[in-house]
């Protein structure tokens, strides 16, 4: 019997809801903000604050609407907010 | 055209992050400002010269495919603390389609910053299910007898390809034939045309 559990939101690969989306081909610069939220995070990877597994783990576990609706370094800025809450770094009521 | 802006609450919430990492003396405006100089400068154009060194120099092509990551080194790029970098040989039997399925996976140091359309819900469904019908998104056309073969880009793996050189570019320099690459040709979304050369 095929128990292989369903994938998780963030495993698209021939996710079927998307078969009849087309891939928009256009690739809009970066804003101010997207360049900020990665120069964060290329300072903190270089001071050794964060590793890009658990900047992973963090947007992976956004749930749905957040993982599908926020623009990507939003979801960077969040998932980043998350790791160094969680390391004692920062605390939430700094950054809330 | 502008990537679309944050929400309000984004905006304030990496300004408090800043200003608490400050605060404990962690972060200065100025190495902020550094990291961010350098994204205005990333681009393909590294991978781009590694294609087009491939293409006139056979044993430099040779170890382009066997050790991405050494060949990179070759040009003043170091891949420390990244992954290693894997190049996908492109012949007329076989082409390569390069997908991260998880998330956007990218082997920035030699290619830049993933184009928006990598990151899209929609590329990373159906490249690995509907290849060709992506491809003719873009145009690209491959023949019914070649083989297309989708590489995963992972956490720990990252993948360029090195497409097949186009007739007709017979004596080109090096620095010419870097002009018709750019990150979809190093993807593999499109093939590098002589009509689309792109500004050097």
């Amino acid at each position: 019997m095929d128990i292989q559990p369903a994938p998780t939101h963030h495993d698209l690969g021939g996710n079927p809801k998307y078969r009849c989306t087309a891939v928009e081909p256009e690739n809009p610069a970066l804003n101010d903000f997207d360049k900020r939220v990665d120069a964060l995070r290329v300072v903190l990877r270089e001071k050794g604050l964060i590793t890009t597994d658990e900047q992973r783990l963090k947007i992976e576990s956004l749930p749905p609407e957040e993982y599908f609706g926020l623009s990507y370094y939003e979801k960077w800025l969040k998932a980043m907010a998350a790791v160094l809450v969680s390391r004692g770094i920062v605390t939430w009521d700094e950054v809330s | 055209m502008a990537a679309r802006e944050p929400a309000p609450e984004h905006v304030a919430l990496l300004e408090k992050l800043i200003g608490a990492l400050k605060t404990r003396g962690i972060l200065t405006e100025e190495q902020l400002a550094a990291k961010k100089a350098a994204t205005e400068k990333a681009s393909p154009e590294t991978g781009a010269r590694m294609v087009a060194r491939a293409w006139t120099d056979p044993a430099f092509r040779q170890r382009l495919i066997t050790d991405g990551t050494a060949a990179a080194e070759e040009f003043g790029i170091s891949l420390a603390g990244n992954p290693p970098l894997g190049v996908l040989e492109d012949t007329a039997e076989l082409h390569h389609l390069v997908v991260c399925t998880l998330c956007s996976c990218y082997p920035r140091v030699v290619l830049g910053f993933p184009p928006h359309w990598y990151k899209s819900a929609a590329y990373r469904a159906r490249a690995v299910r509907d290849p060709r019908g992506v491809l003719a998104e873009w145009g690209t056309m491959i023949p019914a007898g070649t083989q297309i073969r989708v590489v995963d880009s992972t956490a720990d793996y990252r993948w360029m390809v090195l497409p097949v050189r186009p007739e007709g570019t017979e004596g080109w320099s090096e620095e010419r034939l870097a002009t018709l690459l750019g990150a979809e040709e190093l993807v593999g979304v499109a093939l590098p045309k002589l009509a689309q050369a792109k500004a050097a």
